[in-house]
Formats: C-alpha cells, sequence, structure tokens
C-alpha cells in the first residue's frame, strides 16, 4: 500500500512539472512568434484569442488532426519512435532541475551526470528521424546533427565539469549553494567561470539545433532536415522536444551559472520566482539569437566547437583547477 | 571494400532556396558539392513568341512579368528598342521619369535580393526589413500606373502619363487608426515627387540598419567571403554583366558606358569589387542602393522645376486625349486605329539594352515593316549568370550552392522567359 502510495504521489510530483512544461512550451512558441515578430517589424500571431494566445492551441490541434504521412519507404517502426526518443530525454532531464531548495523532483547525488546523459540522449531521435524518413535531405540532416553533437558535446562536458570543481558536488542542489555569497549577483558561477557560462550557453543553442546553429534543419539548404518528411502529431512531438529542450538549457544555465533561485542582491528573500526570471532571460536570447543571426555552415560549426571552444574550456579548466588547489575562492564568502 | 559512390540529389524546383522555379541535379560527394547542373524551362511562358502575334504596344506588360522584382527596366528596354525602329525620342521630363523610376526598380530589386539573399543564409529579419521598404516603393508603383508590380507604364515615346499631384491616403480601420494611421499617411500629403522625396531621405538610414546586421557579422563573412570566387577574365567571358560583372573588379555598367535617358545628366557613382566573391557582390549591391537613392532625390529635384510634356505629340504611336477624341474626329481614327491596328514601324532590326538591377537587360526586335514584331528577342542577364552556376560552386558545400542562387540574384522569369 505504501509503495502504491508512494507511486501515486511520484506521478503527481512528474505531472506537476510536465503539464506546467508543455504549457510553458505552447507559451514560448508564442512569445517567440511574438518576440521576434517585433523584431521584424512585424505583429505576430494576433488573431486567435485575446492578442494572439490561443495561436499555438490552435496549431496543436491542427496538427494532431492532419494525418500521419508514413513515406513508402521508410522504416515504419524507426520512423514514429524517433519522435518519442527526441522528446522523453527532454522532459526526463528536469527530473533533477531544482526550482528551489526544496522544490526538486529527484534530489540524486549524481544530477549532473544525469543531466549530461539525458541532454546527449536527445539527438539520437534526431538521428534515427533522418536515418529512417530514407530521404536524402533527411538522411543529411541527421549526419549534421550527430556531426554537430559530437563537437559540442565535448565542449559542454568540459564546461560542466568546470562547475563541477567549484562547486565540488554532482547535486544540482549543493550546486546553487555554492554559489550562494556576499555578492549576490557577484558570486555566482557566470563570474569566475565567465569563458565556460558563454560556451555552455553557446553549445546549448547548438545541441538543441536552433538559430544560427540549425543545421540539421537548415531550412534553406535541407528543406526541413531531419524532419522534412513528417507531419501531423510527430511533427508536433518534434517541435514540443526542441522547445523543451530549449527551456531545458535555459534552466540549466539559470542553475549552474545563474545561481538557480538565489536573489541577485543580497537581503532580497531567494525562491523559485527568481529560477524563472532567470530563465525567461535565458529563452529571451534563444528568440534574439534567431531574429537576427544569419546560419552557420555545417563544416564552420565544426571548426568553432573544435578549434575555438574546446581549446578555451581546457584552458579555463585548468585555471579554475589552479583557483580550487590554491583556494583562492575570490567568489565564494 | 565496398564502393564509395557520389550520389546525385534534386535541388528544387519544390525547394525553399530554389528561388521559384530553378532545378538543380547536383552530385555530391558527402556534403561536397562535385558537379552542379541547373534545369530551366519550368516558367517558359514564351513571352518572345507570344510577342509576335500582338502590335507592339500590347507586349509591354509581358515585359513586367520577364523579371518579376526589376518590372520597368525590363519595359524600358522594350519600349527604346521600338523607339528606335520608330526613330522617335521621348520628351525630357520622360526621360528624367524613366530615369527615376528605372532607379526605385533598383532599389525594389535590391531590396528582394538582400531580403532573399539574407534569409537563403538564414538572417530572417533582414527580409522582413526589406519588404517594409519595398512596400513604399510599390505604393509610387500604384500611383503611377494603378497596378504595384506589372506596372506597364513606360510607352514608346514617353510614359503613360504624368506623375499624379497628389497621392492617395490610407483610410481609417480598424486595424489602422489613430497614430499607425498619421504614421501611414505622414509622406503622402503632397504629389508622388514628395512621396519619393521622403522616401529617399530615409532611405540611407535603412539601408546602415541592414548593413548594421550583416556586414560586419562575423557568421555572415564566414558564409560570404571566399564563396563563389569568379575571376575578372573569366566573369567576362561567361557574359557578366551588372553587378556580378562588377563584383569582379571590372567597373562596366551601361549607365555610364551607353548612357540612356537621363543617365549623363545625373551624377553616380558606380561600386566594384576586388575578390568577386559573395561578399563583395553583396557590398556592391548596397553601394548601388545608395547611389540609386542618390538618383532619385536629382531627378526628384529635376522633375518639380521642370513641367512638360511627357508624351510625344505624334499620335500615330500614342493615343490623343480623351477630350480630343471625343470632340474631333481625326482624333478618334487615331486612336481606333492605334487601339485595333496598332501602329507599323519601318522595317530593320533594333537592339535596345538596359542596366537593369541583374545586369544588361537587352531587347532585340526585327521589323518587316508590320505592326507587330517578326522576332523578339531578349536578352536576360540572369541566363548567363545561371549558366555559371556549376563553375561557382563546384568544391563547395550544400549550403554554398545557397549563396550561390542567392548571390546570382536569380529570378526565373528572365531566365525562362
Amino acid at each position: 500500500m505504501d509503495e502504491l502510495i508512494y507511486l501515486a504521489w511520484t506521478v503527481t510530483k512528474i505531472l506537476a512539472i510536465t503539464v506546467p512544461l508543455i504549457l510553458g512550451v505552447a507559451m514560448f512558441v508564442y512569445a517567440e512568434r511574438k518576440v521576434i515578430g517585433f523584431m521584424h517589424a512585424r505583429m505576430g500571431p494576433n488573431r486567435v484569442g485575446p492578442l494572439g494566445l490561443f495561436q499555438t492551441f490552435a496549431d496543436v490541434f491542427k496538427l494532431l488532426m492532419k494525418e500521419v504521412i508514413l513515406p513508402s519507404n521508410a522504416n515504419r517502426f524507426l520512423f514514429l519512435l524517433a519522435p518519442l526518443l527526441a522528446l522523453a530525454p527532454a522532459f526526463a532531464a528536469w527530473a533533477v532541475i531544482p526550482f528551489d531548495a526544496k522544490l526538486v523532483l529527484a534530489d540524486v547525488n549524481a544530477g549532473l551526470l544525469y543531466v549530461l546523459a539525458m541532454t546527449s540522449l536527445g539527438v539520437y531521435g534526431v538521428i534515427i528521424a533522418g536515418w529512417a524518413s530514407n530521404s536524402k535531405y533527411a538522411f543529411l540532416g541527421a549526419m549534421r546533427s550527430a556531426a554537430q553533437i559530437v563537437s559540442y558535446e565535448i565542449a559542454m562536458g568540459f564546461a560542466l565539469v568546470g562547475v563541477l570543481i567549484a562547486a565540488g558536488s554532482l547535486n544540482l542542489v549543493e550546486i546553487v549553494e555554492a554559489q550562494r555569497g556576499p555578492g549576490g549577483i557577484l558570486s555566482w558561477f557566470w563570474l569566475p567561470l565567465l569563458p565556460l557560462f558563454l560556451i555552455y550557453f553557446i553549445s546549448g543553442v547548438a545541441e538543441t539545433n536552433r538559430a544560427p546553429f540549425d543545421v540539421a534543419e537548415g531550412e534553406s539548404e535541407i528543406v526541413a532536415g531531419f524532419h522534412v518528411e513528417y507531419s501531423g502529431a510527430p511533427f508536433a512531438i518534434f517541435f514540443l522536444a526542441e522547445y523543451a529542450n530549449m527551456i531545458l538549457i535555459a534552466a540549466l544555465t539559470t542553475t549552474l551559472f545563474a545561481g538557480g533561485w538565489l536573489s541577485p542582491i543580497p537581503g532580497i528573500p531567494d525562491g523559485a520566482p527568481w529560477f524563472f526570471v532567470k530563465l525567461f532571460f535565458f529563452c529571451f536570447f534563444y528568440l534574439w539569437f534567431r531574429a537576427t543571426f544569419p546560419r552557420y555552415r555545417y563544416d564552420q560549426i565544426m571548426r568553432l566547437g573544435w578549434k575555438v571552444f574546446i581549446p578555451i574550456t581546457i584552458v579555463w579548466l585548468l585555471v579554475v583547477a589552479l583557483f580550487v588547489v590554491k583556494q583562492w575562492l575570490w567568489w565564494a564568502p | 571494400m565496398a564502393e564509395i559512390r557520389n550520389y546525385t540529389m534534386n535541388f528544387g524546383p519544390q525547394h525553399p532556396a530554389a528561388h521559384g522555379v530553378l532545378r538543380l541535379v547536383l552530385e555530391m560527394d558527402g556534403e561536397v558539392v562535385q558537379r552542379a547542373d541547373p534545369h530551366i524551362g519550368l516558367l517558359h511562358r514564351g513571352t518572345e513568341k507570344l510577342a509576335e502575334s500582338k502590335p507592339f504596344n500590347q507586349s509591354i506588360g509581358y515585359m513586367d512579368r520577364l523579371d518579376y522584382v526589376s518590372m520597368m527596366c525590363n519595359e524600358h528596354a522594350y519600349v527604346r528598342a521600338i523607339e528606335q525602329l520608330l526613330g522617335i525620342e521621348a520628351p525630357e521630363r520622360a526621360q528624367y521619369i524613366r530615369t527615376m523610376f528605372d532607379e526605385v526598380t533598383r532599389i525594389l530589386n535590391h531590396l528582394m535580393w538582400i531580403g532573399t539573399h539574407g534569409l537563403d543564409l538564414g538572417a530572417m529579419a533582414l527580409f522582413l526589413y526589406a519588404f517594409r521598404e519595398r512596400e513604399v516603393l510599390m505604393d509610387s508603383y500604384e500611383a503611377v500606373s494603378g497596378a504595384r508590380m506589372h506596372a506597364t507604364y513606360y510607352r514608346p515615346g514617353g510614359v503613360y502619363r504624368d506623375l499624379p499631384d497628389q497621392m492617395s491616403l490610407h483610410r481609417e480601420s480598424p486595424w489602422t487608426k489613430g497614430k499607425d494611421l498619421d504614421r501611414f499617411n505622414a509622406w503622402r500629403q503632397g504629389s508622388l515627387l514628395d512621396f519619393l522625396d521622403a522616401f529617399s531621405q530615409d532611405f540611407p538610414q535603412r539601408v546602415d540598419e541592414y548593413e548594421t546586421l550583416l556586414t560586419d557579422n562575423r557568421i555572415w563573412k564566414q558564409r560570404t567571403v571566399g564563396i563563389g570566387e569568379v575571376t575578372p577574365e573569366r566573369a567576362l567571358q561567361l557574359g557578366f554583366t551588372g553587378p556580378m560583372l562588377r563584383g569582379s573588379g571590372i567597373a562596366w555598367d551601361l549607365r555610364k558606358k551607353q548612357p540612356y535617358a537621363a543617365y549623363d545628366k545625373v551624377d553616380f557613382d558606380i561600386p566594384i569589387g576586388t575578390n568577386g566573391d559573395c561578399y563583395d557582390r553583396y557590398l556592391v549591391r548596397v553601394e548601388e542602393m545608395r547611389q540609386s537613392n542618390r538618383i532619385i532625390t536629382q531627378c526628384v529635384k529635376w522633375l518639380k522645376d521642370n513641367p512638360g510634356p511627357v508624351m510625344v505629340e505624334n499620335h500615330k504611336i500614342v493615343p490623343p486625349t480623351r477630350e480630343e477624341m471625343k470632340n474631333d474626329m481625326e482624333s478618334m481614327i487615331h486612336h481606333f486605329k492605334l487601339f485595333t491596328e496598332g501602329y507599323c514601324t519601318p522595317p530593320g532590326e533594333a537592339y535596345a539594352a538596359v542596366e537593369a538591377p541583374k545586369g544588361e537587360f537587352g531587347a532585340y526586335i526585327v521589323s518587316d515593316g508590320s505592326n507587330k514584331p517578326f522576332r523578339l528577342h531578349l536578352r536576360a542577364p540572369g541566363f548567363a549568370h545561371l549558366a555559371a552556376m556549376d563553375e561557382m560552386v563546384r568544391g563547395h558545400m550544400l549550403a554554398d550552392v545557397v549563396a550561390v542562387i542567392g548571390t546570382q540574384d536569380i529570378v526565373f522569369g528572365e531566365i525562362d522567359r
């Protein structure tokens, strides 16, 4: 009986995260269209519901109504599995994100490793989708995505190692606590780990296949890349996964480098609202990038990853290690 | 070991970056293009053949539909060829109007180009900024001709009618009201010339805006510098014209070399590139927009000061006014003859070319003395540029193909004709 209650309680908690997340994705899509619209000197959606707020829901319903077209030469099983493979890790990773000191689904000690594992898994959905579609454009998209992930996973991993060294823990709650200091915003890891912070966020953009690194999708080159053959609900799931991933990366950046739920000025109480403020802040950058930057070419992304990001992260890892060994923890209390 | 083969990929005709109906068959080695084979003809409408079955004037509208982003320049070449056959010359005011509208067209075209080129390389914002400005110029098209794109405004012997003294105003609606309405109507209080004047005052800042987004952007430079390089010698051999040729460093511009209309009376510079890559061609076109704006300013000033006729007086070629037609038998006959039979040109041949935004656009007419061309040939600049596609993209990556299509400023209306 106890087990049953535990199970029900856990499922409730999971739903308490995923349902708002899905709604958050819907609102994020709307926000993206509005924000980019204003940056582009146009209106954005403004017809469905007040100020166009229900536009995303209308789109979702439309997509769910549409026929799921299975290309005749596609591998049916993998073709339908791929969107789920993309979606599941994007949601699963939220288990360890602390919204507040107490507000975390699974306060596991290997939280950082778990996050790393989950964010890397998402690419399998993309690769399998590209492969199973049996289309040249989709295949090129999958290949690009695979190469891109290999390059950026390393830089991203090294950036996380920097956080690990600075915080001395893999537990995300403890990582946030390690950023508590008298300096408020200046005590957070973004300052001592500034290069790692930038690299982590940029790699995160690359990892989620967003502009300017959206070569896997490469709308003007390979049409829609890995999901060119998808329609209806499977497409909607890819869409959901992409945006859930974006929010996830923003949440991770918040947690790891921007002090999670901590308040930026000492004296003002901490709490979950700060977490969401920071989350919105980082999400906004995604939109800003998309509205302004041209797209990188695929080999240029590789070059950026291998020749710029990885050397910088390695050098800064040594610097951070030196700080820690010598106890020059000038950012901490 | 398994044999590794190149694979072919069908790029277009339904492709977001194919600029209409370009079909490229690409032979790819991974992401690297080994051979590009452009296929044309999907938009062939037989314009040249159609023109053979119609009186001269009735084909002017077809010219708009060739390169459908540089409408009036196409008309200009055709109309000038007819004028050469007839041995007439448009009045000076008409020449200035044509010059002004050629430059309006050039800006229209280059705005379209910068928008789509940006969009192809992922810079979405440019497209919408460019279309915001295009809107204004489209309105000027509408003001003189009633049509926003396919103007059919030039005529052998001048232009269809003089510039309007007032602009139509936006009316209040649930969507445009209050401040928005005032903003939309701010430039429209005076004549068309005032309207264009306001535009040309404002436009340089807009070009600066585009440039801040692209010119020094590292990603933009990485995507365009060194892509699709063409040496000056090769550009000449390939028959490049316009910005494609000037981007390679050859200062060839028909407006300077063989001045027509009022180009010898206005002051402007022609920008040239040095490396002949996509980035140079980008800079050349951006500078051309600024120069076109300069020409517009000068034309507006001249046109404000010098009223006069915009058509020749010869009613064998141009229709009489409505009033004359109602009161005068001879005008009535002229009108009837002109709108049924048209006019006959002396037998012979004529070639007239203008510096269209994309390069040299020429019309070659052979006349047998009847009221229709015996043969019309149109020289479209995009055709020669597209022919160089293979050698421009060979060895580049798939993403660069898109950049090269963008830089060639391909419009299929003129290539397929």
